[in-house]
């Protein structure tokens, strides 16, 4: 437990090491999830874009 | 044989379905890469005999910072592809690689920011290292601002080519700007050629990092890339095969 | 190579090396400006401006920081390992202020040549050891300036 309070703190410097890796964190995570979201509506419109066409063509 | 290769990764659909059994890998070997230098970097490596536990912000700045002018670099190779060649996956390449590497200089201007007030005792300071840095986040936000205010995106992609190229005399400024101008910010650690300046213990979660860090950009730019594609060439044949196939 | 294609290829080159040189250019014209800071010789040779702010960079000397009892004043002497300048500074020193450390210091030349600093800045090396290594390696720790 102390040993897990003593990395926690970083030798007094906790509030700029650990700001550091949450921003990290926050943007590769927005990086990574943003252009997955964005995939899920693509492929909803593009079905969407097929069907029209094959109803078109009957 | 090279040249072949290029020119079949240039069909969309061969490179949407090699990006597709690519990605898996990348992401495990990404996963991996952070998972082991952040343990060597947060846990494994010692403090600093001089900034102490601070220095561990390097492993979130250094590599953020390298990967600010890679990236880059490979925009500018990409540019050069797409007005050569007009190869439209160098366009796509291009384009998607702009919001990433925005993100990466965005972090390292911040997290060196971070790091500057404890140890230099500021936030800024507007030498030479800081201020082209900075102007190399404008030149990215310049591009994604180019790029989507042309509506037709074959002519915006030769547009961006363009400015791509023109700036990437910024980056060897970046580089060497330590060396040629008395700068806040110290010379280069790593790259320098003389003796190793930086305690093995330290140095190896930072490489760890760095790979992370390029495995962390393919993925991003594939995933950015494959949905671009998909948008670009939704009334082709093979975007048409590739839902049914789906069963959808 | 496609002649049309080998036409693209040169005009970019062209493009790219003309935007070079005359950045090149632009940064030698502006050399002076780009300095952060001057040296201590810099500054007793006369070349710092002389009525208005500009920046100094050196070492702390071994030895030379005097602290107020009183007040947060502290002088302190830099050099460049050719020349030496006394500093007066009143606030906060960064983390990494000790002697033997390279800083920088924005402030004025007062009459008596003594540099009256505004803000002190640690410039830290490129180098990142554990203390054990730093201590084998300078048998005598840099001490550090308790605030």
């Amino acid at each position: 437990m102390e040993a897990f309070l003593k990395f926690i703190d970083m030798g007094g410097y906790a509030g700029y090491v650990w700001s550091s890796y949450g921003l990290a964190l926050l943007v590769f995570g927005l990086s990574i999830i943003l252009p997955l979201k964005e995939k899920r509506q693509l492929e909803k419109r593009i079905r969407r874009i097929i069907q029209n066409e094959k109803s078109v063509s009957k | 044989m090279i040249m072949r290769f290029i020119y079949q990764l240039g069909s969309p659909p061969y490179f949407y379905a090699l990006s597709g059994r690519l990605l898996p890998w990348l992401s495990g070997l990404c996963f991996i890469l952070f998972a082991a230098g952040l343990y060597g970097g947060l846990v494994l490596a010692p403090a600093d005999y001089q900034q102490g536990d601070s220095f561990r912000i390097i492993y979130i700045h250094v590599p953020a910072a390298w990967m600010s002018l890679f990236v880059y670099m490979i925009m500018a190779f990409s540019g050069a592809m797409a007005l050569i060649w007009r190869i439209k996956i160098a366009e796509i390449i291009l384009i998607n690689s702009a919001h990433i590497g925005a993100v990466f200089t965005f972090l390292a201007l911040v997290t060196g920011s971070i790091w500057g007030k404890p140890m230099w005792g500021t936030w800024w300071v507007w030498d030479a290292r800081l201020t082209s840095e900075l102007l190399l986040l404008f030149l990215y936000l310049g591009i994604i601002a180019l790029y989507s205010a042309i509506d037709d995106k074959r002519k915006a992609a030769r547009a961006v080519a363009i400015l791509a190229l023109v700036g990437v005399v910024n980056i060897p400024i970046i580089h060497y700007s330590v060396e040629w101008w008395s700068t806040l910010h110290q010379g280069p650690t790593v790259t320098k050629f003389d003796k190793p300046s930086i305690d093995t213990r330290m140095l190896i979660p930072l490489l760890l990092m760095a790979f992370a860090y390029k495995f962390l950009y393919a993925i991003v730019v594939l995933l950015r890339a494959r949905n671009d594609l998909l948008w670009r060439e939704r009334r082709s044949q093979w975007v048409a095969t590739l839902f049914s196939k789906e069963g959808a | 190579m496609h002649p049309l294609r080998k036409r693209r290829l040169i005009l970019i080159l062209v493009m790219v090396s003309g935007i070079a040189v005359a950045t090149g250019f632009a940064l030698v014209a502006f050399n002076q400006n780009l300095m952060f800071f001057f040296t201590p010789s810099d500054v007793k040779a006369g070349k710092a401006p002389s009525n208005r702010l500009f920046r100094m960079g050196g070492m702390v000397v071994d030895g030379s920081v005097k602290k107020s009892d009183t007040s947060t004043e502290v002088w302190f002497d830099i050099t460049d390992n050719e020349k030496t300048v006394t500093v007066k500074y009143n606030g906060i020193l960064p983390d990494l202020f000790r002697e033997g450390q390279g800083i920088i210091t924005k402030g004025k030349l007062n009459e008596k040549g003594e540099f009256i600093a505004e803000e002190v800045l640690a410039k830290h090396d490129e180098n990142y050891m554990p203390p054990e290594v730093a201590a084998t390696m300078k048998k005598k720790k840099p001490a550090y300036i308790k605030e």
